[in-house]
């Protein structure tokens, strides 16, 4: 029992601390309500994040139709949406809202939380060889204040004056003033209600990660052996702890102004003929202090996808990541770029040239570390002995969509070509394919590729793979044609954009990619029907389906508190020892220890321990000695 | 699982003191926001800025809440020596001097108010004066029910590690409002 009192230290256990319930005694409601289980609060977060995104989709298809068609009635909208669409069409009003919710609902409900809530809290613990999280109370309320904020945000649908509709960035006046349109009323006050419950959410999970992360991995798990899945999941939480205060600071003040009647950002504001009483405020503080988030947010969507990307082409490629040093590297690379760049939302402010070119250069060299990822997920690809699970293709179309998605990027950076392309259709095309579609392939990848560990059943193959290709190829037919709607100067947001004799002639187009969006919406049943009824009907997983290294496969199927039956397991190597020569599998788990690997060893293996390379010597000695005496 | 392993865990507190500092930089993010904000703005016209000397019963109430920095490391001491009778009146003196400290807080928004700089005003600037001590006088009374639990723990018998342990987070968080403060009264004072 000796190794355990040192285990006793790092490790932490699953158990409720104030009670003393064992999990043989859990009720329904402890279980699977209010669930201190890390896996299960993962399960939560997972299930709410579906529902929203499905939400949010089918909003994203409703102002399609309006882009698709926007001279044809369908009476059927009127029977669903009543008076936000009079006569079968959609009102200017519910379409702004529309496309406020769908950008918020998609950015913060389903890419924050669906997706670092879901895969931190499954991973860090199961990844680290921890019981559970640092504060498993903290955790669960986490989860109960995203759910309350997801509820409250669903709730603006039903007051009268409808959901806010300024824009998922609520830009003052516009959001400020309940005169100026009927979103800014009592569904902007929803707005930020639910945003400040969602804030504090993040901030309690980001907490916990950090902390766990830091303390609680089990023995021999240094900083240098964490899969790049926990590394990018502590650098989306720090970028998360340093970023969302600060909007809270902007919310706070946006909500003195719209309820006190201060004038933080409002000044020389007339309403239908009335000049408003605000003075002197700034409306440029509220987009500093906005994108001071707003910037790092979109990399809190991106990075924990491209950590379940490495973990999922490494082990399905059965090649050791090329460059984990580099993939680490990166991540902290652009953690720290992401604070110094969002001038690059406002160039066209009225923003100082000179310091439009200072944002615009640390904007360009953001480039070099998300072209290193790039490169290594390609380079682990190359002559890899790919194995094309569902999990796989989701990681290689999230590899395609950075790329394509990325390169716009580099235009978009441009202080100068950006006054051109500003808030145009290729900056929806840009971040809709480097954030969006990227960041929900690196989800459903980390779906498809934990199934079996969060619900003991696999998903099946065939209909996955129907979703991918329905999937990627719908992203692409949406998104890549609004490149070119963008060059020729069609802005986002537009209600009706026929009415302008220059832009009418994109309306195929927009016929086309309306088309593109909904067969990709009716793609996404196949996942939905994979997904729920694989949980409770699936094939049954095996222990270590994808033959994988990292500690998660070495818990059993059935789940249980505190993760491991006995003692949590050893670390002894890092998690990319795929197809390593000499070795008879063509994985080596985490936990295998040298000592049963001596065909394998290499001389760096043992990072210049000298007591380790002798013995591995005198067994290389011994073993020729043998061959010879052999022949 | 082994039961023994569970209570050991149960003692491992290093995981949730190190939550007490993530959640100090959270906390002082907001406030760097905050007074970035104000430099951003009031640097934007010469017609923006304090404009006024600052009231003297932020010097008073600064002093009040350095002092009960200090009455709280002699709580935490006497609480490390087992001296509770000792901890329990540091502790009552900090409670009093944070209390002492946020009605001096509130009085000063009325001189301010007396003195016509108002919370709707269109040289905003002023306006922050408020946002900033109203949101650190959040965070005091965030403290404050942390001093009340720890102190209210002190009538109870408790573990004696559970009592250091509740007694540092709450020195913790107590000490960093006060550097807070003093950074938001050092900022002011530069900035009227």
């Amino acid at each position: 029992m000796s190794s355990t009192t040192i285990h006793n230290t790092i490790e932490h256990s699953g158990h409720g601390h104030d009670d003393h319930g064992h999990h043989h005694h859990e009720t329904f409601i402890t279980k699977y309500i209010f669930s201190q289980d890390h896996k299960m609060i993962a399960k939560q977060f997972l299930i709410t994040g579906i529902i929203m995104g499905v939400i949010g989709m089918l909003l994203s298809i409703l102002f399609r139709i309006q882009l698709g068609w926007p001279d044809q009635s369908f009476p059927l909208l009127e029977t669903f949406l009543g008076k936000w669409a009079e006569g079968g069409r959609i009102k200017p009003d519910f379409y702004l809202a529309l496309v406020t919710i769908h950008g918020t609902i998609m950015v913060f409900f389903v890419l924050t939380a669906g997706l670092s809530g879901t895969f931190s809290n499954l991973l860090i613990p199961l990844q680290l060889g921890a019981r559970d999280m640092a504060s498993p109370f903290l955790n669960m309320l986490s989860y109960w204040f995203f759910l309350a904020a997801c509820v409250i945000m669903m709730t603006s649908f039903f007051v009268e004056s409808g959901p806010a509709s300024a824009g998922w960035t609520i830009y003052p006046p516009l959001s400020a003033l309940p005169q100026s349109i009927s979103g800014s009323a009592a569904g902007m006050s929803l707005w930020l209600a639910s945003m400040v419950l969602f804030i504090a959410s993040s901030l309690m999970g980001a907490l916990n990660y950090i902390s766990t992360i830091l303390n609680m991995r089990t023995k021999g798990m240094d900083l240098w052996k964490m899969p790049l899945t926990i590394w990018a999941l502590f650098l989306t939480a720090v970028l998360g702890v340093l970023s969302f205060p600060v909007l809270v600071a902007g919310v706070v003040l946006l909500i003195f102004d719209r309820s006190v009647g201060t004038s933080f950002y409002l000044s020389d504001i007339v309403v239908q003929g009335q000049i408003l009483p605000q003075q002197g405020g700034s409306p440029i503080l509220f987009q500093h202090l906005f994108w001071f988030l707003g910037h790092p947010e979109v990399y809190i969507v991106i990075m924990p996808a491209l950590g379940i990307t490495s973990e999922v082409i490494a082990t399905n490629a059965r090649k050791p990541i090329f460059g984990y040093h580099a993939m680490v590297y990166s991540l902290i690379g652009i953690t720290i770029l992401s604070f110094i760049v969002w001038g690059h939302h406002m160039f066209v402010t009225g923003m100082n040239p000179f310091l439009g070119g200072v944002f615009m250069i640390t904007t360009l060299i953001i480039a070099v570390p998300s072209a290193v990822k790039t490169f290594n997920y390609l380079a682990t690809l190359w002559r890899g002995n790919i194995r094309f699970t569902p999990a796989m293709l989701f990681a290689i179309g999230l590899v395609s969509f950075f790329i394509s998605g990325g390169l716009t990027g580099i235009f978009l950076g441009n202080a100068a070509l950006d006054i051109n392309l500003h808030d145009t259709y290729f900056v929806v095309a840009h971040f809709h394919l480097v954030m969006g579609s990227a960041a929900i392939f690196g989800m459903l990848c980390g779906v498809y590729h934990w199934f079996p560990k969060m619900f003991g059943r696999m998903m099946d193959d065939k209909l996955a793979y129907l979703h991918f290709w329905l999937t990627f190829i719908g992203a692409y037919l949406v998104f890549f044609p609004m490149h070119f709607m963008g060059l020729d100067g069609v802005p986002r947001r537009y209600y009706a954009f026929t009415e302008f004799e220059f832009m009418k002639e994109w309306l195929t187009v927009n016929t086309f990619v309306s088309w593109a969006a909904i067969v990709a919406a009716i793609g996404q049943i196949a996942f939905l029907w994979n997904f729920f009824y694989s949980i409770f009907y699936g094939k049954k997983a095996t222990q270590n389906p994808w033959e994988s290294n990292t500690l998660e496969w070495t818990t059993p199927v059935e789940h249980l508190h505190g993760n491991w039956p006995g003692e949590i397991p050893t670390v002894y190597r890092w998690p990319y020892d795929y197809s390593k020569p000499g070795h008879s599998e063509d994985f080596i788990p985490q936990t295998t220890p040298f000592s049963q690997t001596m065909s394998s060893n290499l001389p760096h293996d043992f990072e210049g321990n000298p007591e380790a390379e002798r013995i591995q010597l005198e067994w290389q000695k011994k073993q020729q000695a043998e061959a010879e005496q052999g022949v | 699982m082994v039961p023994s392993s569970v209570d050991q865990d149960r003692l491992n507190l290093r995981p949730k003191k190190f939550l007490m500092w993530l959640f100090i930089i959270t906390s002082f993010m907001l406030f760097a926001a905050l007074t970035s904000g104000f430099i951003v703005y009031t640097a934007g016209d010469p017609s923006r800025g304090i404009k006024m000397i600052l009231p003297k019963l932020f010097l008073y109430s600064s002093i009040a809440i350095v002092a009960s920095s200090v009455t709280m490391h002699l709580a935490y001491g006497a609480a490390k020596k087992l001296q509770f009778s000792r901890q329990r009146l540091f502790l009552a003196i900090t409670i009093v001097l944070g209390i002492l400290f946020f009605v001096m807080q509130l009085l000063s928004w009325r001189g301010l108010i007396e003195n016509g700089v108002y919370f709707v005003n269109p040289n905003a600037s002023q306006s922050f004066l408020y946002v900033l001590t109203g949101a650190h006088l959040l965070h005091i009374f965030a403290g404050l029910i942390v001093l009340l639990t720890s102190f209210a723990g002190t009538f109870k018998s408790v573990a004696q590690v559970k009592n250091v342990f509740r007694m540092e987070m709450a020195a913790i968080f107590w000490h960093f409002l006060d550097i807070l403060w003093i950074y938001l009264y050092v900022f002011l004072l530069l900035n009227q």
